[in-house]
């Protein structure tokens, strides 16, 4: 701002260059209404720069401002399409403020992340008079979170469609995860799936490589699925993995899952919100459950200061209307602090949610009954977790265990069978009214007297931990309450 | 073969305190219990015989214990499943369902192959008699 001549004094409509706070975008008297945007931003000004005139260019770049008065902002209400900064709070001990701006309903169009997006993180992110600026919670209220779909099956109809009830999910990516021939990856998914899983998985990054094309990718990854079901008389599934280049190419590789009988296609995040979106519309018309990996989306939710909280991710792809996404495991190798993992895995499962300092949700949420998604915990996860996992994680969700899986010393059938006694025990001794949180390690060392197969996993990974240091944990209590 | 649907199906057999346990929870929950069985485990089969309705009124564990021993005497070669099941809103579905009896012989499934041009298989799952 240094470098520009700003003239606090002169008329509204004067040309020339006038503070963003004198202009509207800053107002501690506006109560924000019901049918408002609200965001929580987490700003570090320049050096010099006030932090309400660095709030209040946030709410102005993120709306209707230029750096300069225009006449033409009298052709309209402006005062309507202006967004407001209602609040700025300083972050104890820190240089950092959290601002609060909310946004008239009307800034957007009805049903589309892109135009949400654009207009809330389109250009201020690269704002001069901000060392850094990350978005950090979103209230999005009924009105416009019912302008869209929303996932397209939903918690509650994915398991009255796989006819899995009463305990998490379970998954496995299948390993190495480059390189398999499509008739050695088949054989994996065979073996996890009749093995006790209810679910295997293609990695982000398996699309269509020299080593293995999509389409023969899915023809034996299906021979799979059907074989375990028969073995087994469960529902089983498959996340083929449709990302590709175009929307064109995605339609063709889900119709031919679809035509295949599979039950679940996936889509990796960096394909983009819009086609996210496409992708969830055609898995609502098709029956196909949609799953989504989070891939890319620590380049800019794991720092602190700048970026887009995760939480904001999640309630964007849960109206764009995803059924699965990766949500952090707490325990395991990914970046997750327990709190935040909480606030995450709420945000996506429940109906209505109040504001909760702790967990870093900054404001209340209602859901209006648009469908839950099942979070999904994957990365460095194992059956001795197990009581952790459940603790942490709750019920509705997939836990996937890769390694935890495939690496079992006896096969990976095997290791499918320890996670799933693992989690079948812990669940019974959870219903039984045990604590299972303290007891775990002895619940699960007394299944594996009578499982081979628990008792050899847990020789192999009893001391496997990730313990370091989280880059991101919510604020203090106290200063981030609405 | 050892059909796996259902919450439980990797932990040995419940005994009937293990099953009566379960009840309880699901008591506790809100949750109204209710037996069903079959002759026909094909994992479509959504829709397995009711033993009587969902015991929506029933708050005592030993009642409902009951109705389990009652529906195994009568149906010891059958699968038979407890479910407990939340009406509340949001929720309106199952939130556990195990297997607590099965036949003596479990005969599993035949995976019928239809095979189809360009390398597709149709696969149907087939319940051994």
């Amino acid at each position: 701002m240094a470098t520009i001549q700003t003239n606090h004094k002169k008329n509204r409509w004067a040309a020339g260059v006038t503070p963003y706070a004198e202009l509207g975008y800053y107002n501690t008297n506006y109560e924000p209404k019901d049918t408002d945007i609200l965001c929580a931003f987490r700003l570090v000004p320049q050096e010099g720069v006030e932090p309400i005139e660095a709030a209040a260019a946030v709410a102005g770049e993120s709306s209707t401002a230029t750096w300069t008065v225009v006449w033409t902002d009298r052709l309209t209400p402006y005062e309507n399409y202006q967004a407001k900064c209602y609040r700025v709070d300083p972050v104890p001990g820190t240089d950092q403020y959290i601002a609060y701006i909310a946004y008239d309903l009307d800034l957007f169009e009805e049903g589309s992340i892109a135009n949400l997006t654009s207009s809330i993180i389109g250009n201020v992110f690269g704002f001069k008079a901000l060392k850094s600026l990350r978005l950090e919670d979103m209230r999005i209220p009924p009105h416009y979170a019912k302008t869209f779909q929303g996932p397209a099956h939903g918690i509650v109809m994915e398991r009255e469609y796989l006819n899995k009830f009463g305990r998490p999910l379970l998954g496995a990516t299948v390993k190495p995860k480059l390189g398999l021939s499509a008739r050695n990856y088949g054989r994996v998914v065979y073996e996890a799936l009749r093995g006790g899983l209810d679910f295997t998985k293609d990695d982000e990054n398996i699309n269509s490589q020299p080593f293995m094309r999509w389409r023969d990718r899915f023809l034996f990854c299906m021979e799979g699925v059907n074989r375990a079901m028969a073995s087994t008389g469960e529902v089983k599934g498959h996340y083929l993995n449709v990302t590709a280049a175009t929307m064109e190419d995605m339609y063709e590789r889900a119709e031919f899952a679809k035509e295949l009988g599979s039950v679940i296609v996936m889509v990796d995040l960096t394909i983009g919100y819009t086609a996210i979106q496409s992708m969830a519309k055609w898995a609502r018309r098709n029956g196909v459950i949609l799953h989504l990996h989070r891939a890319g989306h620590s380049t800019y939710t794991r720092q602190k200061t700048h970026g887009v909280n995760f939480r904001v991710i999640s309630k964007w792809m849960r109206l764009a209307g995803v059924d699965h996404i990766h949500a952090g495991t707490v325990v395991g190798k990914l970046e997750g602090d327990p709190n935040s993992v909480r606030g995450y895995y709420n945000t996506l499962r429940q109906n209505k949610l109040a504001a909760d300092p702790t967990q870093g949700l900054f404001f209340e949420q209602d859901w209006a009954s648009l469908p839950a998604v099942m979070p999904v915990a994957s990365g460095g996860i194992h059956a001795g977790q197990m009581h952790q996992l459940l603790h942490y994680l709750g019920e509705d969700v997939v836990l996937q265990f890769g390694g935890g899986t495939i690496g079992h010393p006896d096969g990976i059938a095997q290791g499918a069978t320890a996670n799933r006694v693992a989690v079948e025990a812990m669940i019974q001794a959870r219903n039984e009214g045990r604590d299972f949180l303290y007891e775990g390690p002895e619940i699960l060392e007394k299944a594996a007297r009578w499982s081979p197969e628990l008792r050899k996993a847990l020789d192999v990974w009893r001391d496997v931990t990730f313990d370091f240091q989280s880059t991101d944990v919510p604020d203090a209590v106290g200063t981030l309450t609405v | 073969m050892r059909i796996t649907q259902g919450t439980f199906s990797y932990l040995p057999d419940f005994t009937d305190e293990e099953i009566a346990a379960q009840v309880r929870y699901c008591l506790a929950n809100n949750w109204a219990v209710s037996i069903e069985y079959t002759d026909d485990p094909h994992p479509r089969n959504t829709y397995w015989e009711m033993w009587g309705m969902p015991m929506f009124d029933m708050k005592d564990a030993s009642a409902v214990m009951t109705q389990v021993s009652e529906c195994r005497q009568a149906l010891p070669d059958h699968y038979i499943k407890i479910n407990g099941f939340d009406s509340s809103k949001g929720r309106q579905t199952t939130m556990l369902s195990f297997i607590m009896n099965r036949p003596s012989r479990e005969p599993g499934f035949e995976l019928v192959r239809n095979e189809h041009q360009d390398r597709r298989v149709q696969y149907t799952l087939r319940h051994r008699q």
